[in-house]
């Protein structure tokens, strides 16, 4: 980092890349996107300490449209790619993006694993309850009845709760945010940034083109009453019992992260000899 | 205890069955039931092989239990440095015979070979008997029981120390060295040491061989995942994420406490996606990254693979092959993956592929491998298998090598950088995280030289022919082959099973063939122009490989202007191809040609 160039320099613009986004007028990624720029300028580390890492869908293509080091790579993968660069480059801070199907559905036993694990990342994901990018069909978060050429009639399948499993898994950092709030969605992200461990956001992003009826989140987001609890038993409580709505900081543990060791002072790979000689 | 001038001479190595191989070597198969400390025999009986001077092997086999059942130690020693078994077994000294029948195409015996067993253990099985062999009863046991605190392995180790040549003195040093236990139990086992050392006069039949000068030479005993694991931290890698399987897990085993000491990480991860691509953003942070496999996660792996083909990640991926498809027989060997290793990709992919060609070799290959994926920024596919992975062999130590080339990357605040910037050489230079002003998206996507995403036909094309281009033009030196000999025929072959092969062109020499060995190092990319020399004033070529299909015979066609009409020896795992049946194979394919030739 530059000496000269005071943390205050850093504004959102100072994040948001040239590029303009590919996304549908009114989706509820752009107001992420906005979020998380503003955060970013918050917690004020220069963008090429950060690396945003990804994986296929419409929220998956955030990476280049900040000005941080990008990884988009395979559908499903994001927390696994970012995983290894997080233990490889513990002074990175390392930010994940998706949606719902690529974190809950292909990606899913790669979001049981990253809450156990608890490395030190943040992982936003953007849910919007349905395949966007593939032009509608139902995530593991759609509602069981909702129709589509996929799936007529429903997939009769009950809706995945990502909250709930994030900390059953053990997430260091659980909280749900919406993207009609940018600022509310702001401090979280940046707060999760800052929490050691991994850090959950589920943010409620609409995908007007495929669900409309998601317009009307925005009647229904509310803060949460009550702050953020370090005890799992109530938080889980609250969030089993919640109306999907509840908007903030749901639970903040104290779990210690996963250690790094590479690039830590170690002895000379010629020692590793003397097991083999004879 | 003390060498006796009667049981330490060397036996008469004229009696030696051993006229068959270019260099004089023993076989010795040490069975019994699980928990017999068979193992631990042959692993002794190798040490002590090193001090009298001795190369040798050790070949690890054993039921499908995980814990109880038969196993065995088939090794051989000699007086060159070998990666193969011979083709049958001078002794088989079992400390019992249970379930030790299940072996019996395993440890091939011959009529004049000897068989050691404990009478009250009960007789050889019929499948060993019918060979003609030998049979010499030894109380193994009872020996045993009669040293209070003593193992039956340890006589069991005299007795076969003894009729290998190898003298007590240095029997009874690896036994010391390697003694974790008390004084009194470390006096009651050299003293079984020494009652197995006796029971051995008298036995006849068993060639012994001329203890050599161990001279100053330094001598290693390492098994080839070992060997990888070593090359690998010699190449730099100082991240894996890896899922268990066998035969890769000794591998990952070893590694995981040899990255700790050296400031490095070995990271256990949920599932072989998430492995390959846990070391593709490890390496994208700048941190030269490997996985270790075999092929189920190598199918799952395939995805991340072309990933890292598409981003220009460099990665490592060492595929410890075993029996396929599908879970195959997973703790026995095959090279039956290299087909897919070289075609195994969605769309035009180029990748690397590189086969060991030794338990040595297993150190260098892969400590290339790591030089040419970070050089190219490619993934590298290392071929090896449950052979050469979980056998142990006595090696020359190996040299520390210091191949060319590493990672090219990017100064902070270059002017126009781009990452994916069509270079001549189609290597663009790499920013890494951290670095300012050259900030950029690593992506799976088709993209342009900056690394937008793009489905354009010029950016597709572009970034097509560099990928292709920067492995293609490579100067990969005198590495990619293992070239030997001359004469007008070829035989060409990969992996672990050069050493028999290497061996059976050395015997059909005998014959009075002359065949030149091509032993493939670097598999892909093809090297048309090294290939050409290689096989100048050939006539006629026969390929070697231990699957069912012939897949090297078959990639060689399809990449290579290959000479006359190729032809294969191949036949699948899990029995390792052995020196005499490969000679056999050359005599044959060389005799019908020479006929053809005069018939013509």
């Amino acid at each position: 980092m530059n000496d000269l160039a005071p943390p205050a320099a850093l504004t959102p613009a100072s994040f948001k890349s040239a590029y303009k986004p590919i996304w549908c007028p009114g989706c509820g990624d752009f107001s992420v996107l906005s979020a998380l720029t503003k955060a970013l300028a918050k917690i004020a580390v220069p963008p090429e300490q950060i690396a945003v890492v990804s994986g296929i869908g419409c929220s998956s293509r955030i990476p280049a449209y900040t000005t941080c080091y990008g990884f988009h790579g395979v559908h499903g993968r994001a927390l696994a790619a970012a995983t290894g660069l997080k233990v490889a480059r513990p002074d990175l801070t390392v930010i994940v993006t998706g949606g719902d199907g690529d974190g809950y559905s292909i990606g899913g036993n790669h979001f049981l694993h990253a809450c156990r694990r608890n490395v030190d990342m943040t992982y936003i994901v953007m849910d919007n309850h349905v395949y966007g990018m593939t032009k509608g069909q139902p995530s593991p978060t759609t509602e069981p009845d909702w129709d589509s050429k996929l799936s007529p009639g429903g997939t009769g399948v009950r809706s995945f709760h990502p909250l709930v499993i994030a900390l059953a898994s053990g997430a260091n950092f659980v909280a749900r945010a919406f993207a009609g709030d940018p600022n509310g969605a702001a401090d979280i992200i940046a707060q999760a940034i800052r929490h050691p461990g991994f850090a959950f956001i589920e943010v409620l992003s609409p995908c007007i083109t495929f669900r409309p009826e998601q317009r009307e989140w925005k009647q229904h987001a509310h803060p949460a009453p009550v702050g953020a609890t370090d005890d799992p038993a109530r938080a889980a409580r609250r969030i089993m019992t919640d109306d999907g709505f509840n908007i903030g900081v749901l639970y903040a543990g104290s779990r210690r992260p996963y250690p790094a060791h590479v690039g830590k002072p170690g002895e000379s790979p010629a020692n590793l000899e003397a097991e083999f000689e004879l | 205890m003390q060498a006796t001038a009667t049981t330490t001479t060397p036996r008469d190595a004229a009696a030696a069955p051993s006229a068959r191989s270019a260099s004089a070597s023993l076989s010795i198969a040490l069975a019994g039931s699980g928990g017999s400390g068979v193992m631990t025999a042959g692993t002794l009986l190798l040490h002590a092989a090193a001090r009298a001077g001795l190369y040798g092997l050790m070949v690890r086999t054993s039921g499908p239990q995980i814990r109880g059942g038969e196993a065995a130690a088939l090794v051989r020693i000699g007086h060159a440095p070998t990666s193969t078994l011979d083709d049958t077994f001078d002794l088989l000294l079992a400390i019992d015979w249970q379930n030790v029948h299940r072996f019996a195409d395993e440890i091939p015996l011959r009529a004049t070979s000897v068989m050691i067993g404990d009478p009250d253990e009960g007789e050889p099985p019929d499948a060993f008997r019918a060979t003609g062999a030998r049979y010499v009863p030894r109380p193994l046991k009872k020996t045993a029981k009669a040293i209070a605190g003593s193992w039956t392995n340890m006589v069991a180790l005299g007795l076969a120390g003894a009729l290998a040549g190898i003298p007590a003195a240095a029997l009874e040093a690896a036994v010391r060295e390697s003694w974790k236990r008390t004084a009194e139990s470390l006096k009651a086992n050299l003293t079984a040491l020494q009652a197995g050392f006796d029971a051995a006069a008298g036995i006849e039949g068993v060639a012994g061989l001329r203890v050599a000068n161990p001279g100053t030479s330094p001598r290693w005993l390492i098994s080839g995942n070992e060997a990888a694991g070593l090359g690998a931290i010699r190449g730099g890698v100082r991240f894996v994420a890896a899922y268990p399987i066998t035969p890769a897990t000794e591998l990952l085993e070893w590694m995981a406490p040899a990255l700790a000491r050296i400031g490095g990480t070995l990271l256990q991860a949920e599932d072989e996606l998430a492995s390959v691509n846990m070391i593709i953003g490890a390496s994208y942070g700048g941190v030269p990254s490997l996985t270790a496999t075999a092929g189920p996660g190598l199918a799952l792996m395939t995805e991340g693979i072309g990933l890292a083909v598409a981003a220009e990640v460099p990665i490592v991926v060492v595929d410890v092959m075993r029996g396929g498809p599908s879970t195959g027989i997973p703790a026995k060997s095959e090279q039956s993956d290299l087909s897919f290793a070289v075609s195994g990709l969605t769309g035009d992919a180029p990748r690397l592929v590189l086969a060991p060609t030794s338990i040595a070799d297993c150190l260098a290959t892969t400590q290339w491998a790591v030089t040419l994926a970070e050089t190219l920024q490619a993934p590298a596919i290392v071929l090896s298998d449950q052979f050469m992975g979980q056998s142990r062999a006595i090696i020359d130590r190996p040299a520390d090598i210091a191949f060319a080339g590493r990672r090219l990357t990017t100064d902070a605040n270059t002017p126009d950088y781009k990452r994916y910037r069509n270079t001549a050489s189609g290597i663009s230079p790499m920013a890494i995280p951290g670095t300012p002003g050259v900030v950029y998206t690593a992506d799976g996507l088709e993209h342009t030289e900056a690394g937008i995403p793009n489905s354009g036909a010029r950016d597709h094309e572009l970034q097509l022919d560099k990928r292709e281009r920067k492995l293609r033009q490579h100067d990969y030196g005198a590495c990619w082959a293992d070239i030997e000999g001359d004469g007008d025929l070829a035989v060409v072959t990969f992996g672990s099973v050069t050493a028999a092969v290497r061996e059976a062109v050395a015997r059909a020499a005998l014959e009075g063939i002359a065949a030149r060995l091509i032993a493939l190092r670097l598999i892909a990319p093809a090297r048309p122009e090294q290939m050409d020399a290689a096989l100048a004033g050939v006539s006629r070529i026969l390929v070697v490989e231990q699957n069912h299909g012939g897949q090297l015979l078959r990639y060689l066609r399809s990449v290579y202007d290959l000479p006359g009409k190729p032809a294969g020896y191949h036949r699948p795992g899990p029995l390792p191809l052995r020196p005499g049946e490969v000679t056999k194979a050359i005599v044959d394919w060389a005799r019908a040609g020479q006929r053809a030739k005069e018939a013509a």
